[in-house]
């Protein structure tokens, strides 16, 4: 649900980060943080807890610049992956404006990939969200552990794992060294504004 | 869940309407926010920082987490939300479907009348959206 201020001119939309659990989505937007300019980005709200899994969420504000004179203000989310804690998944995805999957390219991962994603699915079903319609760009994380002795999953397994299930665009990235996370954001930021335009402000004019 | 498209009157009248119930009591902050963690409307004080953007998306977690556990326990939704500090005391409510009003205030104001402020309001900015939005 995004928030369109016309007193201040200020579109404020909600990216959530979703995959399964230790794929890389904090770090995803740890990257960001620590490249982006402190005037284009808010704080890092991260709910401190045992170990570095995210037990509720991690959020992240940045600013986007104008757009047509709107100041485009984006809120990054990620989710806990861990199975268990779907009720916390369900709670973030509130108000969701546009989605980015990240998906583990380690072997091991593989079935929690695809159960990652139906589950995505099912909670925006469930909030009267359609998955083909929202704006989803997918992630290929730990591209870098491909050249590596750990095995891995191709490009085309990954490919036939899940773009089977949700067709749409695939980044690959190596979030921990900065690869492919940039180009993400970019790509998911342009289709959520895009979506949030045309169903309130181009379609009403 | 719709969009919310806020006009500048629409803005205006809500922020009238915390500024004349909650803030003339001696309120120290109120935010509106919607349930998705956007700050929709800060009233108050503005000289300390407050993080709004953080706070606004913690409330609206805590929100959510507590009309989860009282989904759990056969309630449909806690009435009351309410943190005690040493100092400053925070109060959320919601409004309507998809707003939460946030109210923090000192020691010198009793909670009872945060209360009956906040109800009345709540229902004064319900109007107000509900009218535009037709």
């Amino acid at each position: 649900m995004a928030l369109i201020d016309l007193s201040k001119k200020e579109v404020h939309c909600k990216i959530v980060y979703y995959g399964p659990g230790r794929c890389g989505k904090t770090t995803n937007l740890l990257y960001i943080y620590n490249a982006m300019n402190a005037k284009a980005r808010g704080k890092m709200l991260t709910i401190e807890t045992k170990g570095d899994r995210t037990l509720f969420f991690d959020l992240l504000p940045i600013n986007l610049g104008k757009v047509n004179g709107f100041e485009i203000r984006i809120q990054l989310y990620t989710v806990p992956g861990q199975v268990i804690y779907a009720a916390t998944r369900k709670l973030v995805l509130k108000g969701v404006d546009g989605l980015v999957f990240v998906a583990d390219s380690l072997r091991v991962r593989q079935a929690k990939n695809i159960e990652s994603l139906e589950d995505m699915k099912a909670n925006l079903r469930e909030q009267n969200i359609n998955p083909d319609e929202i704006p989803i760009v997918m992630q290929y994380n730990k591209r870098d552990l491909a050249d590596t002795p750990i095995p891995t999953l191709e490009i085309e397994e990954l490919d036939r794992d899940l773009k089977s299930r949700l067709d749409t665009m695939a980044f690959e990235a190596a979030a921990t060294k900065g690869l492919g996370v940039f180009e993400t954001l970019k790509e998911i930021s342009k289709r959520t504004i895009r979506y949030v335009a045309e169903k309130n402000l181009i379609g009403k004019k | 869940m719709a969009d919310i498209v806020l006009t500048e009157p629409l803005l205006e009248q809500a922020k009238a309407e915390i500024d004349n119930a909650l803030i003339k009591l001696g309120v120290r902050r109120a935010i509106l926010i919607d349930d998705a963690g956007n700050v929709v409307a800060s009233c108050g004080e503005k000289k300390e920082n407050i993080d709004t953007t953080s706070l606004a998306a913690l409330a609206a977690a805590n929100f959510g987490a507590t009309s989860q556990m009282a989904k759990l326990i056969g309630e449909d939704d806690f009435s009351l939300l309410f943190h005690k500090g040493k100092n400053d005391s925070i109060h959320f409510a919601k409004i309507g479907t998809d707003m939460i009003l946030i109210t923090i205030f000192g020691d010198d104001i009793s909670l009872g009348v945060v209360r009956l402020k906040v109800a009345q309001v709540s229902k004064a900015i319900l109007e107000t959206f509900n009218q535009k939005s037709k």
